[in-house]
């Protein structure tokens, strides 16, 4: 039988799927509830001023990259098994394809962070 | 021989089991848009200041913040179903030669979750 | 509990006969229960005296050959090991192994596991041949602990029938094939893993699960499949960079 390459995209799924697990909700809770709302943060946590120092950091970059791309990697993976668990024949090469706009994803997102300098 | 093969139609819905599965694996469009929400928002504050502070106003919106809380809640129940299956995919863990059980390796990363999350939280406060 | 004399339960059972039938009806049946009836003597109670044309296979009784296994209300079960007071008063619904061609009434098709059974080697491939005069193989019991369960499969196929992805694609070698190659590769006796590598490393091997894991869930025998299969994501991920660092000659 001829070898997959399942093993780079599981590695991906597998290190956005630990992270998520790790601080996704609680990321998601930050960003998209308690800051908005000003509960239990201040509403100027996001303030321009913060966030682009957080961005053109050598830390905050690194850390905004793992964020996005990796849980990019991980979702796209999941909707490809979503799909073809509804019924969608997508083939394995498929799999591909899915990982391929992740990695746009995280290369707009690479892009976005150098040019913000 | 003449056989008869039955249909997987809707064979999500046939058991409470698989039920609770998709819903496991659907946690992955949350995530996915999430993701696409921070990678616009890095786009707005890559255009100036005022880009990103409409994209900022846009997340106090009624609609994002019930999107929010439904991506919270969905990934949330990935987390957890994450470290329940974690075991399954490390080979046997034994410290002394005792098999450490399935149970707390599980209660290791809820723990490290919580850990890290609140950590997060009073960092930024 | 009711163990009262007069007490009947229905069974409702997929018919299917291939040189009548275009497609699977259902027939009811009325039976006398008692309490210890399995759902196995509800169906040789319907054989015996209902309806000798009714179809399923069955032997130890025990749950230990394997030959019982069916849908019971739409939960892979083996029928002798389940019992008809759990459905008790409204009766059970009797289908045969999804994901499994139907043959006739509740009886299926193995032939697609059996062929993958054959696949992953299911025998113990030593280092080198070791002959009666040598004695034998000894093991420790931390080395029996790393494969004991996955050797208490009854190739009963419920596993089968639980996992959707084998349902989806049946080219995917499935869980029971899969925790069996697992219970050679690791048992100490056996040298064989490199030969078994290439099935495990392909799409159709490890790679089509995604850890639904109803198949440990619904596993009689307590094999966890699941947990056999996912082990074998990680070697098979060490196997897919090491052959860059240290090729080794079937990589």
């Amino acid at each position: 039988m001829k070898r997959s390459n399942r093993p780079i995209f599981w590695s991906l799924f597998g290190a956005g799927g630990m992270l998520s697990a790790l601080v996704g909700p609680m990321l998601i809770f930050i960003t998209g509830v308690a800051v908005p709302l000003g509960f239990l943060l201040p509403r100027d946590t996001l303030s321009y001023e913060r966030m682009l120092a957080f961005a053109q950091n050598g830390f905050g970059k690194v850390v905004i990259l793992a964020v996005i791309g990796l849980f990019l990697f991980h979702g796209l993976h999941r909707i490809y098994h979503c799909l073809h668990e509804l019924g969608l024949r997508l083939g394995h090469g498929w799999m591909a394809v899915f990982h391929g706009l992740a990695a746009v994803g995280t290369l707009v997102t690479a892009y976005l962070l150098v040019a913000i300098g | 021989m003449k056989t008869y093969m039955r249909t997987m139609n809707g064979w999500w819905r046939r058991n409470p089991f698989y039920l609770w599965y998709t819903l496991r694996e659907w946690s992955a469009f949350f995530l996915t848009a999430y993701a696409l929400v921070l990678l616009f928002g890095l786009a707005r504050l890559a255009q100036g200041e005022a880009q990103y502070e409409a994209w900022r106003a846009s997340l106090a919106t009624p609609a994002a913040v019930v999107f929010h809380v439904a991506a919270m809640l969905i990934v949330l129940y990935h987390a957890w179903t994450w470290f329940k299956v974690m075991h399954k995919t490390l080979p046997f863990v034994r410290i002394a030669g005792h098999r450490v059980p399935d149970g707390a390796i599980f209660a290791a990363g809820i723990v490290s979750s919580l850990v890290l999350s609140l950590l997060l939280l009073w960092g930024l406060a | 509990m009711n163990g009262k004399a007069n007490s009947t339960i229905a069974i409702e059972c997929l018919r299917y006969d291939p040189q009548a039938d275009e497609t699977p009806r259902y027939q009811t049946y009325e039976i006398p229960f008692t309490d210890e009836m399995s759902v196995l003597e509800g169906l040789q109670y319907i054989k015996d005296h209902l309806d000798g044309s009714l179809t399923f296979r069955w032997s130890c009784r025990m749950a230990i050959c394997g030959s019982c296994g069916g849908m019971v209300n739409g939960v892979p079960r083996l029928s002798c090991e389940t019992f008809l007071r759990d459905y008790y008063p409204e009766g059970l619904r009797l289908e045969p192994l999804t994901h499994f061609p139907i043959q006739r009434d509740l009886a299926v098709d193995q032939t697609d596991f059996l062929v993958k059974l054959r696949s992953i080697k299911p025998y113990i491939i030593p280092e080198a041949p070791k002959p009666v005069s040598e004695g034998t193989f000894l093991q420790t019991p931390q080395q029996l602990d790393e494969y004991y369960q996955y050797s208490q499969c009854i190739n009963c196929l419920l596993c089968y029938a639980a996992c959707p992805q084998y349902g989806l694609d049946r080219e995917f070698t499935g869980p029971g094939a899969l925790a069996l190659l697992h219970r050679y590769n690791a048992d100490s006796r056996d040298a064989g893993k490199a030969e078994r590598m290439g099935l495990v490393n392909a799409d159709e091997g490890v790679w089509g699960c995604t850890l639904v894991s109803y198949c440990s869930e619904v596993c009689p025998k307590g094999v966890d499949p699941a947990r056999a299969v996912n082990q074998n994501k990680v070697e098979s991920t060490k196997d897919y960079f090491m052959r860059f660092v240290a090729p080794r000659r079937n990589r």
